[in-house]
């Protein structure tokens, strides 16, 4: 075969390699670790699933900081459960993003050097008790709105690992709910305590949703790949619909005065989101950024001899093993 | 009520909720996500097991006592935990000994209070057995891990051990309360264990290369309340919130 034949011949084969790859989508067939998939495909699994994995063990920082402060057992003791099990989730997602073929070190060294991205919710200080509870009902309510979708999402390993996620999620918010419903029917005191903390989170929440369908660069590629199933406006709008409701219930005004029903629409109407204090956080400027980059890098610098010395064991057992099993 | 029992449960149960809450410390600073995961599961055992008890105890006092004015609500020198446990994590070292010092006490404990005449004190030994052995083999790998790991890890491990030696012996205290209850067939005699504890620890040191600390200076007065200077701030940090905010449900 002449050179221009082969050619010819790759470009055929790599080109039905994608045609084969757009149909099991269309048809909604998983893609395994195996399969062959678009460089594009994997890069952009690999920021997603990583950018999700971050999430999680960053996400650990604002709670963890109210652990030795809970204020009973039963909290105190449900709060740890929750960090574990995010960290948890932690696992799973590397777990599923090293199947694209990079390793979970690499993954943390581009966390550590900003590089990659995690939530921005994560950037907001938990100032009082009440921001557990807001956490879990808020901050955990938006990002099942956002997760529940990936898990029928296109790639296998990360489907699976979401169907997981999303089940504890669910669990966490009903706990988050919980807090702001004791706190509700609590005292004055603690029921301005919970109002105070929807204040704070309320407009970071609507902002995980990710920017505008307008500002959204990744939308329509994603929605192609099934790793979206709606665009970040029409989530918004599912979430707020949704929680206006349980505010209502909790006896807390959402602090946007642009908040309404919408009898034609059969959707809440809502104020404009601050999109300038959003790009400041998602730009590492938010209000923790600093602290909770240093307490990942710190916590990783600082566990260097603990990780090299668990490897010096593990190969002076390895090469025990081995002189033993020549001695036999 | 009955107060030798009140006391001996608190007795119990503050180890618990004061190693507990130095392992909740550290939750998102650990050096690799596993480790994370595993102090805050210890953690949350051991939080598990002080609830169990703080209830009983709630029972016994009466007068409208919780689990929660129990941990929350005594004063310092009320609490009775060994000085071990409440010993800062000055590095994942210093951590890994603390809870191993601890948790092999607490396992021969929990093997002999399982026979306990006392039945929900038995009960929750049966159920805390399960998890003290899983801490047990997660701390003692550890041992052996930085011991027998780098020469770095290795000084470090030392002089954590070296650093909390002090502390042992008090586990092997007898309080009266004990001493009482012990005769009943309820408490244990924790002066039984000190061999088979001694044992066990200078075996496992040994595995993991490191030398067994040769002070006979100990140091005491948890059991008494009378603590170190580190339970001041641990308890002003875990009180905050039922102290800012008395008389409230959360």
């Amino acid at each position: 075969m002449s050179e221009a034949q082969l050619k010819n011949l790759g470009a055929e084969r790599s080109r039905s390699l994608e045609e084969i790859f757009e149909q099991r989508i269309a048809n909604d067939q998983k893609i395994e670790p195996k399969d062959w998939m678009p460089e594009k495909y994997r890069k952009t699994h690999i920021r997603q699933i990583s950018q999700h994995a971050h999430s999680e063990i960053v996400g650990m920082l604002p709670e963890g900081n109210w652990i030795t402060r809970a204020p009973s057992l039963r909290r105190k003791v449900a709060l740890l459960a929750k960090v574990q099990d995010e960290a948890g989730h932690g696992l799973y997602l590397y777990s599923a993003c090293e199947t694209l073929g990079i390793s979970r070190n690499e993954l943390y060294e581009q966390l550590h050097s900003g590089k990659a991205k995690y939530s921005s919710i994560f950037n907001y200080p938990t100032v009082t008790w009440a921001d557990m509870g807001a956490i879990g009902w808020l901050v955990d309510g938006a990002a099942i709105i956002n997760q529940v979708p990936l898990c029928n999402t296109s790639y296998g390993p990360y489907a699976r690992a979401m169907i997981r996620v999303c089940k504890e999620e669910s669990f966490h918010q009903r706990q988050g709910f919980e807090i702001m419903m004791t706190l509700c029917n609590g005292t004055e005191v603690q029921k301005q305590m919970a109002q105070d903390a929807l204040n704070r989170w309320w407009w970071p929440s609507l902002m995980m949703l990710g920017p505008t369908d307008a500002e959204s660069v990744h939308t329509a590629q994603s929605m192609k790949w099934k790793l979206k199933r709606k665009t970040n406006d029409e989530l918004r709008q599912q979430f707020i619909d949704q929680t206006v409701p349980q505010a209502d219930i909790l006896g807390l005004t959402v602090p946007d005065p642009d908040l309404k029903w919408n009898e034609e629409t059969g959707h809440y109407d809502f104020g404009e989101i601050d999109w300038d204090e959003f790009w400041q956080v998602v730009k590492g400027h938010g209000p923790c950024n600093k602290e909770r980059m240093n307490a990942r890098v710190g916590a990783w610098e600082e566990g260097t001899w603990v990780r090299d010395a668990a490897m010096a064991y593990a190969e002076k057992q390895q090469i025990k093993k081995e002189n033993s099993a020549k001695a036999v | 009520m009955k107060t030798t029992l009140y006391n001996y449960i608190l007795e119990l149960a503050d180890n618990c909720l004061i190693a507990g809450q130095r392992l909740g410390e550290l939750c998102g600073h650990g050096p690799s996500l596993e480790t994370d995961i595993a102090c805050t599961n210890i953690s949350l055992d051991l939080f598990g097991q002080t609830r169990s008890y703080f209830q009983y105890a709630a029972d016994i006092k009466g007068e409208g006592a919780t689990e929660d004015s129990i941990a929350f609500l005594r004063y310092e020198r009320e609490y009775k935990n060994v000085l071990l446990v409440e010993q800062p994590n000055r590095d994942f070292a210093y951590t890994v000994a603390r809870q191993y010092l601890f948790d092999v006490f607490h396992l021969l404990l929990l093997e002999k209070l399982q026979f306990s005449q006392d039945m929900t004190l038995s009960a929750i030994a049966k159920k805390s057995i399960k998890e003290v052995s899983y801490h047990v083999r997660f701390t003692g790998d550890w041992i052996k891990r930085l011991g027998d790991g780098t020469e770095e890890s290795y000084a470090k491990m030392q002089a954590a051990i070296d650093g909390l030696w002090t502390y042992t012996n008090e586990l092997f205290e007898v309080t009266e309360d004990a001493k009482v209850l012990a005769e009943e067939g309820i408490a244990i005699d924790v002066s039984t264990l000190k061999d088979a504890y001694y044992e066990k620890v200078t075996s496992l040191l040994e595995e993991a290369t490191l030398t067994v600390p040769e002070s006979n200076y100990f140091q005491k007065g948890g059991k008494a309340g009378i603590h170190t200077e580190h339970m001041g701030y641990l308890l002003a940090d875990m009180q905050y919130m039922q102290r800012a905010y008395p008389n409230m449900k959360w």
